[in-house]
């Protein structure tokens, strides 16, 4: 689960991480006010969940309180592109206004898994503000990773070692060696998957201060993280997700125009692929479970065909306890409740009693198409979508 | 003798009293393992079907003999129930539980650096089968058939298309390990090479991984050093955008790295017979074994 930077920036606060001073409003008339208050030159930021914000013009200094409601006014309801929205872009609905930073050095420092290690790990770089992505890339020997045990925490030797190879000295590196640490343990102790702080700031007087933050979460773990549930913001996440994730249903929304049922997330993957490598495109993911009941199959059917992108459906699902016949009278049963399909549907049903689940689907009242393998599903409802267009 | 699993293996089922502990600890007795034991705390002295319900492992181990462990309890309690079998002594654990937080299979990991000799597979897996022997999972085992072809996969339903493939071309399977979606776990495909590479009874493998983590890139670097066996793989999630989890929390494309791009090319690279369809596993481990 992700959550906004004003968010991850109210967490850290509480582990002792340094902000900047600020507030967050959805309304562009509170924006003169804030700034005032904040002393008449603020930074005012979009609130979305991607990241790329200030390249695609949601990050804009104001120099008075009138040039921050100038750019509140702009930015508030404006469809953000950065490289993490697409095309469509992202409706800013939230703005977190900030006093305007004295910058001397930016840096960067966040914490994830290392899976390999079955660590978490601290990730530092004098080379902040910059995608750290394209810094790793580029200059490998920037980076600085600092794995440590997770039943101990990071020990304070560790968070010397990041400090100094952040570059820093003196009092302002017993600055950063303590932030680091907090940050390690808000990791820790929110189950977070990353806490990320780029740019980690040094001001002109050596303070060490978080200017920008961005947290997401295990989802597992959320069950014993009633507040941080209570972060979530669903107009951030696409609709159909939403609804998706209502009936336990593991959906993700892409952009091709071939809708996916399938049992299993592996399969799943594998069925997008195949899909792709036969000429066309996986307009979802979708993992119905591995038993793929009716319930399952009525609620992802009717997720999929609400996708106007939808030209075709293939459901592939491969019945190992659960019973290909009893799933096929599912997939029927679905279709009924939904009153038919308006776009071909192509079946392939393997596993146990398929042969039964075969004729169960070729004798219903609807026009199935009906495969045997996994390429063959692949092949007809390309061709079916081809048909179509 | 295949791997980890035999007839021989004693089983106790870790929360057998829950709907799917009993479902899937019967479908195991019916299909061959020996289910000795089930553990629920506070319901020892109770019976499934015939089957001793003990309050602790420790007792399932002393007082039935069991040397393995299939864990059905649920998210908030796996962990502790992991860490239980591994402290009882039991060599062989299979954690099916789906929706273990990241932070306990840490510590999991970190409490089994005491042990050794203890296995764990999974958690968030379909299991283990050594087919015509026996099974610890959720499989369903009639699709296989026993034989002589290794498999090891992140996924369940994707192993178990790949092995209905095999069977559907008289190839036999040795021993399947599903060693789960999640992405801190406790068998990992290197480990599952190793033990495959030695076995006398297996002289193929096939390797399913998916997006995220580098577990296929580093068991490619070990096969091309180390194994004289035909390895047919496939990598799921190529057309996954970067940044989302596929359905298991291990499958994410992040920070440019875990893609199935550069999975097929380590496994290219390391003589791997990489497919493209997720269709020609089985057709492409025929032509391995009759190529060799």
């Amino acid at each position: 689960m992700k959550i906004h930077e004003y968010q991850a920036k109210e967490i850290l606060r509480r582990y002792g991480v340094a902000t900047p001073r600020g507030r967050v409003t959805d309304d562009a008339g509170a924006a003169r006010a804030i700034c005032e208050e904040l002393g008449g030159r603020c930074v005012v930021k979009a609130q979305i969940h991607a990241g790329g914000r200030g390249k695609g013009g949601g990050v804009q200094l104001a120099k008075s309180p009138a040039e921050a409601a100038e750019h509140a006014g702009r930015i508030l309801g404006m469809q953000l592109v950065t490289h993490q929205t697409g095309a469509e872009g992202q409706r800013v609905r939230k703005i977190l206004i900030e006093e305007a930073a004295d910058i001397a050095e930016e840096l960067y420092v966040a914490v994830t898994l290392d899976r390999a290690a079955g660590k978490p790990v601290v990730i530092a770089s004098a080379a902040g503000g910059m995608d750290i992505e394209e810094v790793a890339a580029e200059d490998p020997q920037a980076i600085h990773r600092e794995p440590f045990d997770p039943l101990l925490g990071l020990l304070p030797f560790q968070a010397r070692r990041i400090a100094r190879r952040l570059g820093l000295s003196g009092d302002t590196a017993n600055r950063a060696g303590k932030l680091v640490t907090a940050l390690a343990t808000a990791y820790v102790e929110t189950d977070a998957s990353l806490a990320e702080i780029n740019p980690l700031m040094i001001t002109a007087g050596g303070d060490v201060v978080a200017l920008d933050a961005k947290m997401s979460f295990d989802d597992n773990a959320l069950f014993r993280h009633k507040d941080i549930v209570g972060m979530r913001d669903l107009a951030e996440e696409n609709p159909l997700e939403v609804e998706a994730s209502k009936h336990s249903l593991n959906y993700i929304k892409l952009d091709g125009e071939i809708g996916c049922m399938v049992n299993g997330a592996g399969l799943a993957m594998a069925t997008m692929d195949i899909i792709q490598l036969s000429g066309s495109s996986p307009a979802n993911f979708l993992d119905v479970g591995g038993s793929a009941t009716q319930e399952a199959v009525t609620n992802a059917f009717k997720i999929l065909v609400s996708d106007a992108a939808v030209k075709a459906v293939l459901i592939n699902i491969f019945g190992g306890i659960a019973r290909t016949d009893r799933i096929a009278g599912g997939v029927v049963a679905a279709l009924r409740e939904l009153g038919g399909a308006k776009v071909p549907v192509v079946v392939r049903l393997e596993g146990t009693n398929v042969e039964e689940g075969r004729r169960i689907l070729r004798e219903s009242e609807f026009d199935f198409l009906v495969a045997e393998t996994m390429a063959d599903a692949a092949t007809q409802v390309v061709a079916a979508v081809k048909r179509g267009g | 003798m295949a791997i980890w699993l035999t007839r021989e293996t004693r089983l106790v089922v870790q929360g057998i009293t829950g709907k799917e502990g009993k479902f899937h600890a019967l479908g195991c007795r019916d299909y061959g393992t020996r289910v000795v034991a089930g553990v629920t705390p506070g319901k020892g002295g109770e019976s499934v079907e015939g089957i001793p319900v003990f309050d602790s492992v420790e007792q399932a181990r002393r007082e039935a003999g069991a040397n393995a462990s299939m864990v059905f309890v649920p998210p908030p309690f796996a962990a502790d129930a992991i860490c239980e079998a591994a402290e009882a002594g039991v060599e062989l654990i299979v954690a099916i539980t789906e929706g273990i937080p990241v932070a306990d299979m840490l510590r999991v990991r970190a409490f089994l650096r005491d042990s050794p000799r203890v296995r764990l597979i999974g958690p968030n897996c379909p299991g283990i089968i050594t087919p015509g022997q026996a099974k610890i999972g959720i499989m369903p085992g009639h699709i296989h058939r026993p034989g002589r072809v290794g498999v090891v996969s992140r996924s369940g339903t994707l192993t178990y298309e790949a092995v209905w493939q095999l069977t559907g071309l008289g190839l036999g399977q040795s021993t399947c390990v599903g060693i789960g979606g999640d992405p801190v776990n406790g068998t990992n495909f290197l480990d599952v090479m190793q033990a495959f590479a030695t076995d006398p009874d297996t002289d193929a493998v096939i390797l399913i991984g998916e997006i995220g983590g580098d577990a296929e890139e580093t068991a490619a670097a070990w096969i091309a050093e180390s194994c004289d066996k035909p390895v047919v793989g496939f990598i799921a999630g190529r057309t996954a955008p970067p940044g989302r989890r596929m359905g298991h929390a291990g499958a994410i494309v992040s920070g440019g790295k875990g893609t199935a791009a550069a999975k097929m090319e380590a496994m290219r690279a390391a003589g791997i017979h990489v497919c493209d369809s997720p269709a020609e596993l089985g057709a492409t481990v025929a032509r391995a074994l009759a190529g060799r």
